[in-house]
């Protein structure tokens, strides 16, 4: 029993998961259930009232999703985690703890498109206010630090370009606001990039990418990395103050470190209702073992293939942070070590056609809308992903008319620049 | 001991060989977190002690309420100390006057006073201090796994079959699961400011 820290790759195969006690199944069970006997109605009503751990309704906590939970969290470093039915979902519920209407957040400008159009109009009803800033000009978050902001949020490799964010710089701005930091950790996983080590409160995820790995299964989670003190000033009375919904309880002072994982469990996921089917954690768990491997492999496949693409004369450039050339590549070197991620883009030399040309000649990458499969993977963002802003917003979250964004596989390189070099050649 | 970051085998082995734990500061108001921990331990076998001047008279949970830790009458393995940290070194002056001296004072979660624990462990008393014992005891069953809590433990041994909703053992061979650093220099930073 000795306290020695496992490594990554263990982790990834083991953290969260045990033999099932009961029957001695080693790989996790789908727990295929709504909904959990009680014991007895004292058992019943310690569980309603949050005085015992265990099961309710699949609504509130499963026992599959809780092993891909426990890994999450795991693999992040931080103290607990939620599963939720989406990337998209996990946004809604981490913003609807830390909101009151009215209240702003601060969102880096270089977002996934769906993210974009997410804050900017489904939240903006909800009276929860973006305030845009550039992760380029780290001052440009200072500036739109207000009374009112309650949060700021940034991927830590954006979406689609590939940039890196300067997570460390960003999180002293929102230490100084007094605001937890919010990192979507999606197009970088745990295994590249961990950003509570570098000053992330919370790192929500779309399992559907990377994690899950496939390109079989819907999911996400938020992680609570255990880092921020929601007592202060009342600012955040899910967690600080008495909640109505359980009598009274103040969900800081009884959970400690893990308050913030429970609020978005017992306040977000149980009011809102965006629960993760367990067959899609099961799918998304098995993904999550090879991780390590297949992270690995999509990253060295993503810099050969960058490299044969900024060599093509049929390219105008490339934006791939891995590359030494790149504007984010001290960034890439500090944050990501072992790889600057799988995805990016290029633009081509003949533009808005030149890309749709493209797309329709490749043999091997498929033409849709999702990244981090095991498949590579081809869109073109101006008319897709990103068709719903207007033509600056595209330029600065980096989907112009002519760029091309490339999700890169694990299949073999060669394959991969054949296919493109056939593609672009004729 | 360095009290920024325990030893699972440290907190395991309090919680396997302490029987009766005096709860200061315990409530009969079942939404405060001393209600949860006191009943959580009393349903795992611990012989739970509340203490509580202001309730002597009354009963928690079939327990009857003990004025102060002096007012026991009789041996206790630990004291749980539910008061913020600037009222711990008194009760932990107190419990050094007791006879049997305790094995062990453990301070709740956002607890702690460094000037107490050193008073405590000079005299031979092992010393808990900012956690809870209910998360403790969940996290070391891996009962709290089913929140989607990280129990820093990683097993791939069969544990005993779950007893009326609860797991009942500790001693689940495990070794050092996902760590949490980040989060124990929070705590540390915040107990430093207060
Ligand atoms: C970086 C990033 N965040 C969030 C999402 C949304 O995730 P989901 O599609 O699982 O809702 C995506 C999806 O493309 C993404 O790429």
């Amino acid at each position: 029993m000795s306290d020695r820290l496992p490594g990554f790759s263990t982790l990834a195969v083991h953290a969260g998961a045990q033999p099932d006690p009961t029957t001695g199944a080693r790989a996790t069970p789908i727990y295929q259930t709504t909904s959990f006997v009680f014991n007895d109605a004292d058992h019943a009503a310690s569980l309603f009232g949050l005085q015992a751990f265990g099961n309710i309704y699949t609504r509130i906590g499963n026992p599959t999703n809780a092993v891909l939970e426990e890994r999450v969290a795991a693999l992040e470093g931080g103290t607990a985690a939620l599963a939720v039915a989406s990337g998209h979902a996990a946004q809604v519920v981490v913003l609807q703890q830390l909101l009151q209407p009215g209240d702003e957040f601060i969102a880096a400008r270089k977002l996934y498109g769906g993210s974009i159009n997410q804050f900017t109009h489904a939240f903006k009803s909800f009276g929860w206010n973006v305030v845009w800033a550039d992760p380029d000009d780290i001052a440009s978050f200072e500036r739109a630090v207000t009374p009112r902001t309650k949060a700021i949020f940034i991927e830590s490799i954006a979406n689609p370009a590939g940039s890196i964010t300067d997570i460390e710089a960003i999180s002293s701005v929102a230490r100084k606001a007094g605001v937890p930091l919010i990192v979507d950790n999606t197009l970088a996983s745990p295994y590249l990039i961990r950003p509570i080590d570098h000053g992330a409160d919370i790192v929500v995820h779309s399992l559907t990418k990377f994690l899950g790995g496939h390109g079989n299964s819907l999911g996400g989670i938020i992680v609570d990395a255990g880092t921020f003190d929601w007592s202060t000033g009342g600012k955040y009375p899910m967690l600080s103050e008495p909640r109505p919904e359980y009598h009274g309880i103040r969900l800081q002072e009884t959970f400690g470190n893990f308050a913030f994982a429970i609020a978005c469990r017992v306040l977000g996921l149980r009011d809102l209702g965006p629960a993760l089917s367990p067959f899609n954690a099961f799918m998304i768990l098995t993904g999550i073992e090879t991780l390590p491997l297949r992270m690995q492999k999509h990253c060295d496949n993503a810099r050969a293939v960058a490299e044969f693409l900024a060599g093509h004369p049929a390219v105008a450039s490339v934006s791939y942070a891995g590359l030494p050339s790149d504007k984010y590549n001290q960034l890439a070197r500090k944050y990501a070590p072992k790889g600057a991620g799988a995805v990016f883009t290029f633009s081509l030399k003949g533009g808005y056609d030149a890309g749709v040309n493209l797309v329709s000649k490749l043999q091997l990458f498929s033409h849709l809308a999702n990244v981090g499969d095991t498949r590579s993977l081809v869109i073109h963002p101006a008319s897709t992903t990103h068709s719903q802003l207007d033509d600056a917003a595209k330029v600065k979250s980096g989907a112009g008319p002519d760029v091309v964004r490339l999700s890169i596989g694990i299949e073999d390189k060669e394959d991969l620049i054949a296919d493109l070099e056939q593609a672009l050649g004729a | 001991m360095n009290h920024d970051a325990y030893p699972d085998n440290y907190i395991r082995g309090i919680l396997n060989s302490v029987k009766s734990i005096a709860m200061v500061g315990a409530s009969p108001v079942n939404v405060r977190p001393s209600y949860f921990a006191f009943k959580y331990l009393a349903q795992r076998g611990y012989d739970m002690i509340p203490i509580n001047p202001g309730h002597v008279g009354k009963e928690l949970l079939g327990k009857p309420f003990v004025a102060s830790l002096r007012d026991i009458g009789r041996p206790v393995d630990m004291i749980d100390i539910f008061r913020n940290s600037s009222h711990i070194m008194p009760v932990v002056e107190e419990a050094l006057t007791l006879d049997p001296l305790p094995k062990v004072i453990w301070m709740q979660l956002g607890a702690r006073d460094d000037a107490a624990a050193e008073k405590a462990e000079a005299a031979g008393i092992k010393v808990v201090m900012n956690r809870c014992p209910k998360i403790e005891y969940g996290r070391l069953s891996s009962e709290i796994s089913w929140m989607g809590v990280n129990s820093r433990t990683l097993s791939s041994k069969r544990a005993p079959a779950p007893t009326q909703g609860m797991r009942l053992s500790l001693n689940r061979m495990s070794v050092g699961g996902g760590d949490t650093a980040a989060s124990d220099r929070a705590a540390k930073n915040k107990s430093e400011q207060s």
